[in-house]
């Protein structure tokens, strides 16, 4: 059982006319077995938090705090965090030129491991994952989302996720640009990954199209760098039907 | 032993050319006060194939192909006595790859080396030239490839600290024949190579592929020249440099000609620089003269860059620590060239060396 509690989060960024503050106090806390979904409007700050908890270099924690299991996240390496148990699917997945699906998974679960898998049954388990999300196996010879689609890069994300088995998970608009059938094989995937490892996860997302696949137990709206409403799954309902116009005119 | 005493050609520094080489760390190679050595460090590793010769010959039985003007080649043919020729004859193809060793000699005196390699039409190999261990070389090699022939030249310096080398390495390529290079450069304290190309025929091609990667002190230079003399002849440059640590500095130069007689000629010339530390430095002048307008293309780019935080964090969001994390991009970044050479065994030796280099200075 895993908590991270983000308790008065403030966040800024460097701009060329100085310090932006993007997120100016976000109380969220998620529990193994929880799904939590983030609406939003563009720009709100939604994805400004999941690479905060990560620790993207480029945001500056001006407040506040984050604990996984009551220790301190923000003092963390960005490597710590995710041995820590954290997993950030990202909303734009990079591209790292000349290292190969396979070699780059083997270096992450070494990592998170501790030590190296043994190869036969890790070679089973990479292709089995891919297999689960309809992913050529020819991607693991490919370079880290060099030249993959963005429903590809989306996937990869997933796999991932079920391979590195975090505690928590951040998925960062990842039904943006799936098709319909990649939208149910990826929430087949995260479902599988909530189950066999009770990770929570935190769904970011503008459509309640992928809440029907994943059912969240908590609906927060954020506005303007901070949870405007929070409510039950009826909640995405509502949003979907007026829209943000009363959370960002107050 | 002998000294060589001439004082034509010396270089000052002021020279286009020199203007970035450290002369005083030549060891007398260009001003001719280096100790000539008659030393013949390169041997031919392994059974010689059929259709394949190596043999010494007595310079007037070996007269230069090209033509230079550079310093150290000028002293280089005046002070060898002997070529190294290599010739594969018509029509013959070499399955495995031809490997040469140049064994360490000493930093007291230098060797002034001549080579041909003759690969005669439609002839196909590999060659692969291994140079390893601490020495003075001056080495002239010149490379012919006939008509239709297909040559892949692999020339790795993974030289001891106090190497000095400077080298030419220049391809005539014949009509409808290909030259392949990929020079590796991770060893030595001074490099300097000019892998240089003439088209002689139509329907030539040229791929370059290098790959450098100084540490502390290290100073290496590659300056091409690819001369499109002819009509419909392709060439492309692709070189990639790291540099770590301070007084690192590398050079690469891009020489490319079009001239007016080369119709449809097709060409594209790269460099990508890595700084992996302050206080390095990495020069990189890609250079394009055309005297007509009717080819198919001619560009060229040249970036110098750090790693890029987006890809670290990438990765470290997966567990992988700053320094493994560093390694990966560093592998991969290399990792396209490297792969060219299609030799498994040395793949992973030249990838382990990185590797070692990387972690050394570390960056
Ligand atoms: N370097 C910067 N300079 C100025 N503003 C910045 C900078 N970086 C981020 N921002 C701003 O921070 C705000 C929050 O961005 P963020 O990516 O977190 O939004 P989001 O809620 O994820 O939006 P979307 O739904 O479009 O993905 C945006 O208005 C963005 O323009
Ligand atoms: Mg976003």
């Amino acid at each position: 059982m895993s908590t991270l509690e983000i308790r008065g989060l403030k966040v800024s960024v460097d701009t060329e006319n100085g310090a932006v503050e993007i997120l100016k106090g976000v109380d969220l806390t998620i529990k193994s077995g929880e799904t939590h979904a983030i609406m939003g409007p563009n720009g709100s700050g939604k994805s400004t938090l999941a690479y905060s908890i990560a620790g993207h270099p480029k945001y500056n924690i001006t407040g506040g705090t984050v604990t996984l299991d009551g220790v301190d996240v923000l003092e963390m390496t960005v490597d710590e965090r995710a041995k820590a148990g954290l997993f950030l699917a990202m909303q734009y997945p990079v591209e790292v030129p000349g290292v190969s699906v396979s070699n780059f998974l083997r270096t992450a679960v070494t990592a998170l491991r501790g030590e190296a898998p043994k190869l036969r049954t890790w070679v089973g388990e990479v292709k089995d994952a891919m297999e689960a999300l309809n992913m050529d196996p020819s991607f693991a010879q490919r370079n880290v989302n060099e030249g993959f689609s963005g429903g590809e890069k989306k996937r990869h994300e997933i796999m991932q996720l079920e391979l590195l088995k975090p505690k928590i998970a951040i998925l960062d608009e990842t039904d943006s640009g799936l098709d319909v059938d990649a939208l149910r094989i990826v929430s087949e995937g995260v479902n599988r990954a909530k189950e066999t490892n009770n990770i929570g996860v935190v769904l970011i997302t503008h459509y309640t199209r992928i809440l029907r696949y994943i059912q969240p137990d908590f609906v927060h709206v954020f506005a303007n760098g901070k949870i405007v409403e929070e409510g039950g799954p009826e909640l995405a309902d509502k949003l979907e039907a007026n829209g943000y116009a009363e959370y960002v005119s107050a | 032993m002998t000294t060589l005493t001439t004082n034509y050609l010396t270089p000052t520094g002021r020279e286009e050319a020199w203007r970035f080489t450290p002369l005083k760390r030549l060891g007398g190679m260009h001003d001719g006060s280096a100790i000539v050595a008659d030393r013949h460090s390169l041997t031919l590793a392994g059974a010689k194939a059929t259709g394949v010769s190596f043999e010494l010959k007595s310079s007037s039985d070996a007269p230069a192909l090209s033509e230079s003007d550079d310093a150290i080649v000028g002293r280089i043919r005046e002070a060898a006595r002997d070529v190294a020729v290599l010739t594969i004859s018509a029509n013959t193809e070499v399955a495995e790859p031809i490997i040469f060793k140049r064994a360490p000699g000493d930093v007291q005196s230098a060797e002034f080396a001549r080579v041909q390699i003759n690969v005669e039409s439609h002839a196909r190999a590999t060659i692969i030239v291994e140079n390893t261990g601490d020495t003075h070389l001056a080495e002239d090699v010149e490379i012919y490839v006939g008509p239709g022939a297909n040559l892949t030249l692999v020339s790795l310096q993974e030289w001891g600290a106090s190497t000095v080398h400077a080298g030419r390495q220049h391809a005539i390529v014949d009509r409808d024949a290909n030259f392949k290079s990929i020079v590796v450069t991770i060893g030595g304290s001074l490099v300097r190579l000019l892998p240089t190309v003439e088209f002689a025929g139509p329907g030539a091609s040229c791929e370059l592929f290098g790959v450098y990667f100084a540490t502390s002190g290290q100073f290496f230079e590659h300056r091409m020249f690819v001369d499109h003399k002819v009509p419909n002849a392709k060439s492309r440059v692709n070189y990639k440099g790291a540099l770590a640590g301070d007084q690192a500095h590398t050079v690469w130069i891009g020489d490319v000609f079009i001239r007016a007689a080369a119709e449809g000629t097709d060409t594209y010339e790269l460099n990508r620089n890595l700084l992996l530390s302050d206080g390095a430095r990495a020069d990189s002048v890609p250079n394009l003269e055309i005297e007509t307008g009717e080819i198919v293309g001619a560009g060229h780019a040249s970036t110098t860059g750090r790693f890029d935080d987006e890809q670290l964090f990438y990765l470290m969001s997966r567990g992988i620590n700053l320094s493994d994390a560093r390694r990966l991009v560093v592998r991969g970044f290399f990792n396209e060239i490297i792969s060219e050479i299609g030799h498994e065994e040395i793949q992973v030796r030249l990838m382990d060396r990185i590797d070692n280099e990387l972690a050394k200075a570390g960056a």
